[in-house]
């Protein structure tokens, strides 16, 4: 059985003050191992999204520990924090969230750049990124330039490309349409599979269900028991 | 490359009208403090241009004078004593003040005779365009600067006009020597000066000193002092330093040009630390998203540092740019400004410094941006 690369141990967050606090998550063990790609579907309002950013390193929990390939977390400086995000996690977010102002091949070496890797080599390796993630062809193209999908697909050539032990994707396809969806998902199950990468995906979109190899169900901030993927059993029995 | 330098130069570029709007704030800033201090070094070079050109090691000069246009007076008598002072080689007396200038057609303006030896080692009108030093010999002959024909009603060598009803003849012409106090200055032979002033026969203003080859500065000097009471015996340098101090700061005219210069480093600081964060604000979620994707506070604060130094070379380059046209514009002026290469290199530093204080705005604004804002959008 693989080692964890993510692990969080008995997590509660708490989120607001006074008569605003809300006790956003409850009590979550969860274990992502490299190879899968998880599905975490909850509907809005469970606590997805803060389960994502403290598996992230963005938030620290209120209470439990949260260890990143055998890191914790626990009353690490945000410097410290931004260290463990950049050796060992890559983000795909809802909205892209790419630089308008620099090209495709830029967007995915900025990764690459924070961490000190720069010149022909770092060059070089966007280009096989976006390749990778199907764009060779929008080495310069600027985000305005590119669709929805091809933004998104950039995002993934971003999260991917300094090969982080895990990915975090954040509704990665509510922007975009189900065909593009549809593709991003196969760009993200592959990465697992190949690269023995653990994914996590946070999702409303219950057709994106046959891309996981588990699925996670959040509410009101508590983990529900797992259940086995049904297409993904169909599948594995298919081929065996 | 890193790419700290494509991020920083494409956003400040991205928001052209912003990016104008910064560099003018910077322009304004600079070229407000560049006129102002090229307007303290110019007054302050302007105040010591008789003593700059003086052919004295020491200048005796009334006890409590403040500068070279001071008119308290010294006894001829001083001379003697200091001639025989061992290391000097030559005592020449320089006499100065106000007078009446009657021009021809009868109307009047001030001069500032300076009277010296023409001859010998005098305070001596330099830069002549016309006329010579031996013209200076004859009784009546005057030098004045062409700058000032017009205030003078004179047009050159060969014009006549009267001080305090003496008939004088320009027999020498100048070319820049101008007055700060905008009276026109009038050279004139020792002999004469005193009566165009109205001096008593055995009074002078100043003493120029100059010494053997060889001699003490220092012991000469201090020679002089204790032998004549009632004067002081100063240094070419000290004696500019007195004078600069007493025009700059005794006046108070340096106090409001430094005044003038901080009000430029103020407001350009202002503008360009409210462009900045501004800026940054609107770049808000690009910097969340670094912080998410792991980057460090250094490569951040890199970005938005990389940006003011952008702003503070393109609009340092710029200011120059008028700069030099101020200095043009200005060099046949009243009051030149001045701007030297010194000048240029601090007023560069200051620009830098006040474009990174700026940042510091524009940082702390990123430094409290919370990463999982990124999640929420």
């Amino acid at each position: 059985m693989n080692e964890p690369i993510v692990e969080a141990r008995n997590v509660s967050k708490t989120l607001g003050t006074g008569a605003a606090k809300v006790k956003a998550l409850k009590h979550i063990d969860l274990s992502l191992e490299g190879g899968k790609l998880t599905v975490l579907m909850g509907p809005s309002g469970s606590g997805k999204t803060t389960l994502l950013s403290v598996l992230g390193c963005m938030l620290a929990p209120s209470e439990g520990t949260v260890r990143i390939c055998g890191s914790s977390t626990d009353g690490a400086s945000r410097e410290r924090l931004a260290k463990i995000r950049r050796d060992h996690i890559g983000f795909v977010f809802q909205s892209f969230h790419l630089f308008p102002t620099l090209t495709a091949a830029e967007n995915i070496r900025l990764a690459l750049d924070v961490r000190g890797e720069r010149g022909a080599r770092a060059r070089t390796r966007a280009r096989e990124v976006l390749t990778r993630v199907g764009l060779p062809h929008k080495i310069k193209a600027f985000p305005r330039d590119l669709s929805g999908g091809e933004q998104q697909r950039v995002a993934i050539g971003r999260a991917i490309v300094a090969e982080p032990s895990v990915i975090l994707a954040d509704e990665p396809t509510a922007a975009l349409d189900g065909e593009n969806g549809q593709a991003v998902m196969g760009i993200l199950s592959a990465i697992a599979k190949e690269q023995n990468r653990a994914v996590l995906v946070v999702t409303h979109d219950t057709r994106l269900i046959g891309f996981a190899d588990r699925i996670l169900r959040i509410e009101d901030g508590a983990l529900q028991p797992e259940e086995p993927n049904r297409s993904n059993v169909y599948q594995i029995r298919s081929s065996a | 490359m890193s790419l700290v330098f494509t991020l920083a130069s494409r956003n400040l570029f991205q928001d052209r009208l912003r990016f104008v709007a910064t560099l003018i704030g910077i322009v304004f800033s600079v070229v407000l403090v560049m006129v102002q201090m090229g307007l303290y070094f110019g007054f302050g070079r302007m105040v010591t241009t008789m003593i700059d050109h003086a052919p004295a090691d020491l200048w005796i000069v009334a006890k409590g004078a403040k500068s070279f246009e001071d008119l308290s007076l010294l006894d001829m008598q001083t001379r003697d004593k200091v001639l025989t002072i061992n290391g000097v080689a030559g005592v020449t007396p320089v006499v100065i003040g106000f007078a009446d200038w009657r021009l021809p057609e009868g109307s009047m303006t001030p001069v500032f005779v300076v009277g010296s030896d023409l001859k010998d080692d005098g305070l001596k009108p330099w830069h002549l365009v016309a006329g010579s030093l031996q013209a200076l010999t004859p009784p009546g002959a005057v030098a004045v600067d062409r700058t000032y024909f017009d205030r003078l009603g004179v047009s050159g060598v060969g014009s006549t006009a009267e001080i305090r009803g003496h008939q004088v003849k320009v027999a020498a012409v100048t070319d820049g020597i101008r007055s700060f106090t905008t009276t026109p200055y009038v050279f004139t032979n020792l002999d004469y000066a005193g009566a165009y002033i109205g001096l008593p026969a055995n009074k002078v203003s100043h003493f120029l000193v100059r010494l053997k080859p060889g001699a003490d500065l220092d012991h000469v000097r201090q020679e002089i002092q204790s032998a004549v009471s009632g004067v002081q015996v100063l240094t070419p340098d000290q004696f500019k330093q007195k004078s600069r101090n007493y025009w700059l700061f005794g006046t108070g005219a340096g106090m409001a040009l430094f005044a003038g210069a901080l009000l430029g480093v103020i407001v350009g600081t202002v503008i360009v630390a409210q462009t900045l964060y501004s800026s940054t604000k609107d770049h808000l979620y690009e910097f969340a998203t670094l912080r998410a994707i792991g980057c460090s506070n250094r490569y951040i604060y890199t970005v938005i540092i990389l940006q003011a130094l952008l702003n503070a070379v393109i609009g340092f380059l710029l200011a120059a740019i008028i700069g030099f046209a101020v200095v043009e514009f200005t060099a046949r002026s009243a009051l030149p400004i001045v701007i030297s290469n010194d000048l240029m290199f601090g007023l560069f530093g200051l620009t830098v410094v006040m474009c990174i204080a700026s940042a510091l705005v524009a940082i702390t604004r990123v430094v409290r941006t919370d990463p999982v804002m990124v999640m929420s959008r």
